[in-house]
């Protein structure tokens, strides 16, 4: 009740302002919008006394709130996709945000059908049943308001084993800082198979307030190779979840590298709810400056014989901060769980920070579930041993950072392409650095 | 010219070099022996500039200049190699990326142009085929899971193709089977040059059967106890180290 009592802060009065001076011109069906709003609003901006959220303290953090982006025209959008992306090499199809608005879609390959999700939700979509709901996520604040907001994105529903990549790219662009909240929604018949590459861009300076989700619902013996990029302006605060829903014997794979954002929080909540599938989620964060980046990450064995893998590498310079904050849960009916996690992050700097806060709550006796979680400085032998090679000290650090990153970043993905770009990210933030 | 001069060093408040003098001339190959933890390594990572001693006086001249004042990496392109005692295992770091790595920042270091991918991999390839490495070691993370021997050869290689002035070889034979000592061996003596030195440290005379020496110096507290011929590792071999030793309680 004290929650409720307690005075609202100014982004907090700001977001209620946004939220009713939009509600009706976002698409579909208001009430849920405001059920949304309201689950959010009862409890505001969470703060360090809310465990989830106990390293990144919204309230404190989040002080002003971005009008929500409208969609840009012709040239705008034109302008901001001219810049070449990411996974150019990759060759995928892709469909293109500017703002949080649909901007520009290729033909999508065969087995994958694209709906714009304003279209979606103005239709109500069948599919827009698998969407997850706002209940079930325990009034989490960045996806109540990702459900409240959400302006554009896309459901995909992939019937096949898909040949090639698709391509998600949002960018952000214009004058002056802008909110964004779009929802992807993938649904991965059974046997079907999908690779999907997501990225977030905007240009360094502005405030930009990102708010994307993105959901994928996996069917039987399902496919899904997942990367996602945030290359979001350094002055930006993003807010992001990635849920994975699972069936029986699929395999899902995602890899999520944070290399921009001033603030990013970062979710990822992985539910196996059919046996024997495999999950597998990476992560990889760079950080420099005052950055702070927050990735939580909560799994849910709800099936028998499932095996869930997860590593998290962080690197941390300048005075930033690094939060890991990882759950796996195993349910009585979770018999033969096999997961282990494990968070490491180098400190590159004397003000670098990391805060790690692995967990397992466990209520099955038949499983093998590990954790760990390392934080420490470049290893001075490794670096002498380099050195002695004649690599002058940065060149020594940034081949242990990079090989450091390369375990989460590129080690077990089937694709090299992709890797080699995801690489070539690193490869930058390493020279930035010097 | 290497000269060491009145070398003093400490770790931990221990000292371990303790005025300690050695010469090696341009194409001298120059062993050195002594007792386990007299401190054989230490002297070599003082000179390749391993930062964990406090080195409380004298100097070490490579060609008149103070290696001890530069950078570990400047010493390297200046031509100082130390194959490791323990080469280091680095996980993520394929070998080929460490070896060009590592070439080109010397040949930079130098003003040298940079070897193209093609002239590297020449390069490689034959060292690699004189040691006989196998080319899918090549592609394996540098020394992750290598045998105690492959470690030593992949040492040789590294040393073979950088091509250095002075090349100190700790303990580059423990570890290594007879054929390996011997290809080993071969590989250090076709780098035998005029203007190249090696300061060999072993604890064996068999490697001294291979790559023999000029001469020979024994260590023990800290100091060059006694400088010889290569027949004075067959003395050590028949005697041990008793006399040193004797001489330290003394
Ligand atoms: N970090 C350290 N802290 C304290 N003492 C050390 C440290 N490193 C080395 N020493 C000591 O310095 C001495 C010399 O060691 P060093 O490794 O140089 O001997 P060595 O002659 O190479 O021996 P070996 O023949 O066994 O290889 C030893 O007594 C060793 O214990
Ligand atoms: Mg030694």
């Amino acid at each position: 009740m004290a929650e409720i009592a307690m005075m609202k802060t100014q982004a907090e009065t700001a977001l209620a302002d946004l939220f009713a001076r939009s509600k009706s011109l976002l698409p579909g069906d208001a009430r849920s919008r405001e059920d949304a709003f309201h689950r959010f609003a009862v409890k505001g901006l969470p703060h360090r006394r809310v465990e989830e959220w106990k390293y990144t303290d919204l309230r404190a953090l989040m002080r002003e709130v971005a009008p929500l982006a409208a969609k840009p025209d012709a040239a705008a959008i034109e302008a901001a996709l001219a810049v070449e992306s990411v996974f150019a090499a990759a060759e995928p199809a892709t469909i293109a945000f500017v703002n949080g608005h649909l901007a520009k879609a290729d033909a999508m390959p065969d087995g994958v059908a694209a709906v714009s999700l304003a279209q979606a939700l103005a239709e109500g979509h069948p599919l827009l049943s698998k969407l997850g709901a706002v209940s079930d996520a325990e009034g989490n604040a960045a996806y109540a308001l990702n459900a409240a907001f959400m302006t554009d994105g896309v459901v995909l529903h992939v019937t096949k084993r898909v040949e090639g990549r698709v391509a998600l790219r949002f960018v952000t662009t214009g004058a002056s800082a802008v909110s964004t909240a779009t929802r992807v929604l993938v649904v991965v018949e059974e046997d079907a198979a999908i690779s999907l590459l997501e990225t977030h861009e905007s240009a360094n300076g502005l405030a930009h307030q990102p708010n994307d989700v993105v959901e994928f619902v996996v069917g039987d013996r399902a496919e899904v190779a997942h990367v996602r990029l945030n290359a979001e302006s350094d002055a930006a605060l993003a807010l992001s979840t990635v849920t994975a829903h699972l069936g029986a014997q699929a395999a899902f794979g995602s890899r999520n590298i944070v290399a921009g954002s001033g603030l990013s929080r970062h979710q990822v909540w992985m539910t196996f709810a059919g046996a024997d599938t495999k999950g597998a989620v990476r992560g990889a964060t760079m950080l420099g400056g005052s950055q702070h980046a927050d990735t939580t990450l909560v799994v849910n064995h709800l099936a028998t014989g499932c095996e869930s893998r997860e590593l998290f590498k962080t690197a941390i310079d300048g005075r930033a901060t690094g939060v890991f904050q990882g759950r796996i849960n195993v349910a009585p009916q979770a018999q033969k769980t096999d997961g282990k996690m494990m968070s490491a992050a180098v400190l590159l700097s004397e003000e670098g920070t990391m805060m790690n806060k692995p967990e397992l709550e466990i209520f099955a006796d038949d499983v093998q579930c590990a954790h760990g979680a390392t934080c420490g400085e470049l290893d001075d032998d490794l670096l002498f041993y380099l050195m002695a090679r004649g690599l002058p000290r940065p060149e020594a650090e940034a081949l242990l950072i990079e090989s450091f990153l390369g375990e989460a970043v590129e080690e077990d993905l089937d694709d090299a392409i992709v890797g080699e770009a995801l690489m070539g990210i690193v490869e930058a933030w390493l020279k930035k650095r010097g | 010219m290497i000269e060491i001069k009145n070398l003093v060093a400490e770790i931990e408040g221990k000292r371990i070099l303790d005025g300690l003098n050695l010469t090696i001339h341009d194409g001298e190959v120059a062993a050195i022996m002594g007792p386990n933890g007299s401190g054989k390594s230490t002297l070599s990572y003082i000179i390749a500039g391993k930062e964990d001693y406090e080195i409380l006086d004298g100097e070490v001249l490579l060609d008149g200049e103070n290696v001890l004042e530069m950078e570990p990496s400047e010493r390297a392109a200046a031509g100082v190699f130390l194959a490791f005692q323990y080469p280091l295992e680095i996980p993520g770091v394929a070998t080929m990326t460490f070896l060009k790595a590592a070439l080109n920042a010397q040949r930079r270091a130098r003003e040298e142009t940079e070897l193209t991918t093609p002239e590297f991999m020449k390069a490689v390839q034959d060292a690699a085929g004189k040691l006989e490495i196998p080319r899918d070691m090549l592609k394996r993370a540098l020394n992750v899971g290598f045998s105690g021997g492959e470690k030593k050869r992949m040492e040789i290689l590294q040393m073979a193709l950088l091509e250095p002035r002075f090349c100190i070889l700790d303990e580059t034979d423990s570890g290594l089977d007879i054929d390996a000592l011997r290809v080993v061996s071969e590989g250090v003596n076709a780098l035998r040059a005029p203007n190249r030195s090696f300061l060999v440290i072993t604890h064996y005379q068999r490697l001294l059967q291979y790559i023999v020496p000029d001469t020979v110096h024994v260590m023990a507290n800290g100091k060059i106890m006694r400088s010889g011929g290569k027949e004075l590792a067959e003395e050590l071999e028949a005697n041990g180290y008793a006399d040193y030793k004797a001489q330290e309680a003394a």
